[in-house]
């Protein structure tokens, strides 16, 4: 270990939370994600335990619409969102680009106040009695009908969209303007090209949800009819506007992920990516044309035919970069030399499992499927597919991948290599049931089901169960870690990128001297000196 | 038309065991094959464009294929067959009610007949629903303000669940219930027996109740224009435009009438929203759609068991 | 130390450091750049969230359009003119204030300023008393007693709007002061922080900070400024204007 690295260059919890340092706010978001993840989890197991049976026992109805809701808002507003820009992005972006912050470090650290400001008025509202109209807010069940706290939530998400925004732009100006000299566009690594692609969707999109919520408060709170049809108002323009956002931010929570995936698989291949350029052109095309899908959700909710066809169609087009970049991940293996340390078992799982989730999406492109499919389990499975099966998978790698350059400590590999496979097991099992449950007709959101498909419902608790010992287990053993881990060395993997080429932990302003660049990027022609192989 | 959803899906699942085994297989097989022990030094490749076209322009053309097979899928959905029968429904919370034609009334149970096209229009009187038969592979969204329609045509007789797919509050998981498919004849004993009235007539006696026809009326005491007729066929409105008359326009017309005005009479007429339920107004609405063109003078008629409603089924666009 | 890199002597401890340079930059042009890129990016959104609200008064002017001719007509043009040329001088102000910065010259740099924020209060007060009118005239949303009735047009004739032959829904009149309100609330928010931002600056100029080489957050703001008045410039027309009966 250095002498003297970010950790140990100041103590105390002042140090910490008037931090200016990327890498101490990149562990600021760390733990309150975490702590984020696990309330959204805890509803999960509370929703799983309840659909044990067909009459629903543990919870009441009402309840019940309570724990789906904070389960959707917690994951996607306070988690996924957030998970790989906030904590690895802000960690390692810099690093990558041997800048010695991102542009606007006093902007970063507000970023995350704002995060939990948003999220502490979010979870008011579940104290004072939780929201029971969906992370979606359909009006005017949202606006009129319901009797929760839908005001609060909705000023949470606000707030907390604000980070958001903050950080892409923070994002974007530091990839513009402070990359170390030779590190040009294309010698970036292709974690940089996601960050980008996501930074640019989080910056256009996200204030449209703001837009969205502050409309819904001022509906709700002064009875004006913007979404309410009684006043004159469209439902349907609320559907509009919501998936407007929503649909790029699927893209945000999931390009930040497939960034992680690129460098775990060319570093525990030793190759470059096959197709650099393709993938990164990919990300931004993913980015552009995340935009202009967004009513691929309002299918049977009474659009134009005509304007249907047009957006399957260009549903279809959005798939196909996502096709390209997973041929190109999986071509990077041939003629590679493969190692099974724990990452690139996640990078195995996220090929898999986001190959199933992103072609069940076709299945919803699809507008004669999509009727039938429209707001049953076969929605609810395919994009846990994309977003537990892909994302959580790429972020844990990405936790892994990183920790010895974060902590300077090794993880336990054996136990990690453990918890990878009970959480490959565990979220197929929770999962793949609710496909079929999906196609014989299951309707989302159900406090109570027909008797025949129980079976189906203990399988996927029961994945559930075991899905939620992977989880717990990298906690217990990365705290471990932190004390009683191996010393990990400048670059235990034999990885190109800049941030390997400092300490682990990195100094305070990451490197002793700017470096400069001149290789080409995932050039692994240079003997480096790979102690964890 | 359940069959051709379920070829769909056949196409799409044989698409997904296809290309998730292609890269699994890769990858499991690249995996080993070149493992560390076994291949400690690796060959850097950095791409080939011939591959990149490949696997872009076969996933396009396969795409393509499954956008245009789904649209003529949803096509088929979104063009009921002109002689259907129509049956209406509200969904409210936390239920579904049905009225025929003939007049009976069901609630979360629906009654057809196999082997004929049903056209079922729907609205709903507070949040957004949505009716959905799975076994039909059928469904379609109830919005509030607004008439739907989805149609099916049962070529088995039995009971199929019927459920509300669209989030809507407390119980929704409560609003379930049944389409029950039966021969025509035993349809016909079923729906004559519940006898309140046909629905024309139902509509009728809340025509008079709200006093509808003392405007409108067919002389030269009338300050809203003739309705019969007017169902299926063209209206000027008086900023020029023309629309053609459907459940929406007079459903519209009721609770919001300052918002289309037909050409040379003035904006005189009240609203009625908040003066009837979505039931009634199905009722009222289905009333009006029945008026035959009649004699001049005099309030309009209709025959008051009449299934057949002139001009009944326009292309009515899922609105 | 890796061979990848390339070994820099930095310079010697800030002995040649701007003041105003923040460690993570390397030079006060990479910092220029920096700023300004992010208050551009900053804009972009800002564009995006006033973009919800004009799409969704264009939907409802399309389907309501009688309410809408009359809720604006019912706007006070003078005090919505008077107002646009308000910011359009402050936004004078502002640029002079820019080239005062750019040229070093800090009593003239805090002169513009303080007009550029006294004309932004001046679109605030007008703002207030324009919401004043409205609140008597019962044209806010969701009051229990909200009525588009009698309008003072420009000729002096009185009309009666809530007449059966001017076609207006009062729900559909609702929904336009909604927008009416959250468009140029949110607009007089914006310029609010606008204000407060000026403040800090009058406050950095008189302390000194800025000099010919380092005026960056004068020339941000300036662009912030620009933006609201921008966004003000749109507004105007589009509730104002296009939709009014001129008599």
């Amino acid at each position: 270990m250095p002498r003297e690295h970010y950790l140990n260059s100041e103590f105390g919890i002042k140090s910490w939370l008037l931090t200016k340092d990327h890498k101490r706010i990149g562990i600021l978001y760390l733990l309150s994600i975490t702590f984020f993840f696990f309330i959204g989890g805890f509803f999960a197991t509370l929703i799983r335990i309840h659909l044990l049976t067909p009459e629903g026992a543990l919870v009441s109805a009402d309840n019940y619409n309570k724990l789906f809701t904070m389960h959707g808002i917690m994951m996607v507003f306070f988690f996924l969102v957030p998970s790989v820009p906030a904590v690895l992005g802000n960690f390692v972006l810099p690093l990558m680009l041997g800048a010695k912050d991102v542009a606007f470090p006093k902007l970063n650290l507000m970023s995350w106040y704002i995060l939990i400001t948003g999220g502490a008025i979010t979870l008011w509202a579940l104290v004072s009695g939780g929201v029971d109209t969906g992370w979606t807010f359909y009006t005017p069940f949202s606006t009129t009908f319901s009797n929760t706290h839908v005001i609060t939530a909705a000023m949470g998400i606000f707030i907390a969209g604000f980070s958001s925004i903050l950080t892409g732009l923070n994002f974007i100006v530091t990839i513009h303007r402070m990359r170390a000299p030779g590190l040009t566009w294309f010698r970036l690594p292709l974690f940089v090209w996601a960050i980008y692609a996501t930074s640019l969707i989080q910056v256009l999109a996200t204030p449209v949800i703001a837009i969205t919520m502050v409309l819904v408060g001022l509906e709700r709170g002064f009875h004006i009819g913007i979404f309410d049809p009684r006043y004159g108002g469209d439902p349907v323009l609320f559907q509009h506007m919501f998936w407007f956002y929503s649909h790029p931010a699927v893209y945000i929570m999931i390009l930040p992920g497939m960034g992680v995936i690129s460098e775990l698989i060319s570093t525990f291949s030793r190759k470059p990516i096959f197709g650099y350029k393709f993938v990164a052109f990919s990300s931004l095309a993913i980015a552009v044309f995340g935009f202009i899908v967004w009513a691929h959700h309002l299918f049977i909710a009474g659009i134009s035919v005509y304007s249907a066809m047009i957006f399957s169609f260009l549903s279809f087009v959005v798939a196909i970069p996502s096709a390209i970049k997973t041929f190109n991940w999986a071509a990077t293996m041939y003629k590679g030399s493969i190692s099974y340390r724990t990452p690139m078992l996640y990078a195995f799982g996220f090929l898999g499992l986001f190959a199933i989730g992103g072609l069940t999406g076709l299945f919803l492109a699809t507008l004669g499927l999509d009727v039938h499919l429209h707001d049953t389990y076969f929605i609810i499975a395919h994009f846990h597919y994309i977003m537990v099966g892909g994302m959580v998978m790429a972020y844990l790698g990405g936790i892994h991948y990183w920790w010895p350059k974060i902590t300077g400590r090794m993880y336990p590999e054996g136990w990690a290599k453990l918890s990878a496979m009970i959480v490959f097991v565990g979220f197929n099992l929770t999962f793949f049931p609710q496909f079929i449950l999906g196609y014989l007709g299951m309707p989302r959101r159900y406090a109570a089901y027909p008797p025949e498909w129980q079976v189906l419902h203990v399988l996927s608790t029961a994945g559930a169960s075991i899905l939620a010992i992977g989880y717990l287990l990298p906690m217990i053993y990365l705290l471990y870690s932190l004390r009683f881990g191996e010393i990990a060395g400048d670059n235990p993997w034999g990885a190109t990128s800049l941030e390997w080429q400092t300490t682990s932990p990195p100094p305070l302003h990451n490197f002793d001297v700017t470096p400069v660049v001149t290789e080409e990027v995932y050039d692994y022609s240079k003997e480096r000196e790979a102690a964890f192989v | 038309m359940s069959s051709h959803v379920d070829y769909l899906y056949f196409f799409l699942t044989a698409n997904l065991i296809f290309f998730t085994g292609l890269v699994a297989v890769l990858v499991v097989y690249f995996a080993i094959r070149y493992r560390r022990a076994k291949n400690p030094k690796a060959e850097p490749i950095h791409g080939s464009m011939i591959l990149e076209l490949t696997w872009t322009i076969i996933p396009l053309g396969i795409s393509l294929v499954m956008f245009a097979w789904g649209a003529v899928v949803y096509f088929h959905f979104n063009r009921p067959p002109a002689n259907a029968m129509e049956i209406y429904g509200t969904g409210k919370q936390w239920m579904w009610k049905f009225q025929h034609i003939e007049g009976a009334r069901e609630i979360n149970q629906l009654h057809v007949p196999v082997n004929r096209d049903v056209r079922v229009v729907l609205t709903s009187q507070d949040v957004i629903h949505d009716f959905a038969v799975p076994a039909f592979r059928l469904k379609g969204d109830v919005v509030p303000g607004r008439y739907v329609s989805v149609w099916f045509r049962a070529t088995k007789t039995g009971n199929y669940r019927l459920f509300c797919d669209q989030y809507c509050g407390t119980l929704h998981s409560g609003m379930v219930g049944e389409v029950i498919v039966m021969d025509p004849a035993e349809y016909q004993d079923w729906v004559s027996s519940r006898g309140e009235g046909s629905l024309g007539q139902q509509g009728e006696k809340i025509f008079q109740q709200l006093g509808c026809n003392t405007c409108h009326r067919n002389d030269s005491l009338a300050r809203g224009p003739n309705l019969a007729g007017l169902y299926g066929n063209p209206v000027k409105l008086k900023d020029g435009s023309l629309i053609i008359a459907d459940e929406g326009y007079i459903r519209e017309s009721i609770v919001n009438p300052s918002t289309k005005i037909v050409a040379g009479f003035d904006n005189v007429m009240p609203t009625f929203q908040g003066q009837i339920n979505e039931d009634d107004m199905i009722a009222l609405v289905y009333y009006i759609k029945s008026l035959h063109n009649q004699q001049p003078g005099g309030p309009v008629k209709t025959s008051p068991n009449s299934t057949e409603v002139p001009g009944a089924n326009p292309p009515v666009k899922l609105q | 130390m890796s061979d990848r890199t390339v070994v820099i002597h930095d310079a010697p401890e800030h002995a040649a450091h701007h003041p105003m340079l923040q460690h993570h930059f390397d030079s006060m042009e990479q910092q220029k750049e920096a700023a300004s890129l992010g208050m551009w990016v900053f804009l972009i959104t800002e564009i995006m969230f006033f973009g919800g609200m004009f799409a969704a008064y264009l939907v409802y002017r399309y389907w309501y359009y009688d309410a809408f001719v009359w809720g604006s007509t019912s706007l006070n043009i003078w005090w919505g003119g008077t107002n646009t040329l308000v910011l359009i001088c402050s936004s004078l102000t502002m640029a002079l204030a820019v080239h005062s910065a750019q040229l070093g010259m800090r009593k003239m740099l805090m002169f513009f300023l303080l007009l550029t924020l006294g004309l932004g209060l001046a679109f605030l007060g007008i703002k207030a008393i324009e919401y004043t009118e409205k609140f008597k005239d019962h044209h806010i949303p969701g009051q229990a007693d909200f009525h588009l009735g009698e309008i003072k047009m420009a000729d002096g004739s009185t009309i009666d709007v809530s007449e059966p032959k001017y076609n207006v829904d009062q729900k559909q009149a609702q929904i336009f002061f909604s927008l009416y309100f959250a468009m140029t609330g949110m607009h007089a928010m914006h310029m609010i922080v606008g204000a407060v931002l000026l403040s800090t600056l009058l406050y950095m100029a008189w302390k000194g900070k800025f000099s010919a080489t380092y005026y960056t957050p004068v020339e941000n703001i300036g662009l912030y400024w620009h933006f609201v008045d921008i966004v003000w410039i749109f507004l105007f027309p589009l509730l104002y204007l296009i939709s009014r009966v001129h008599r």
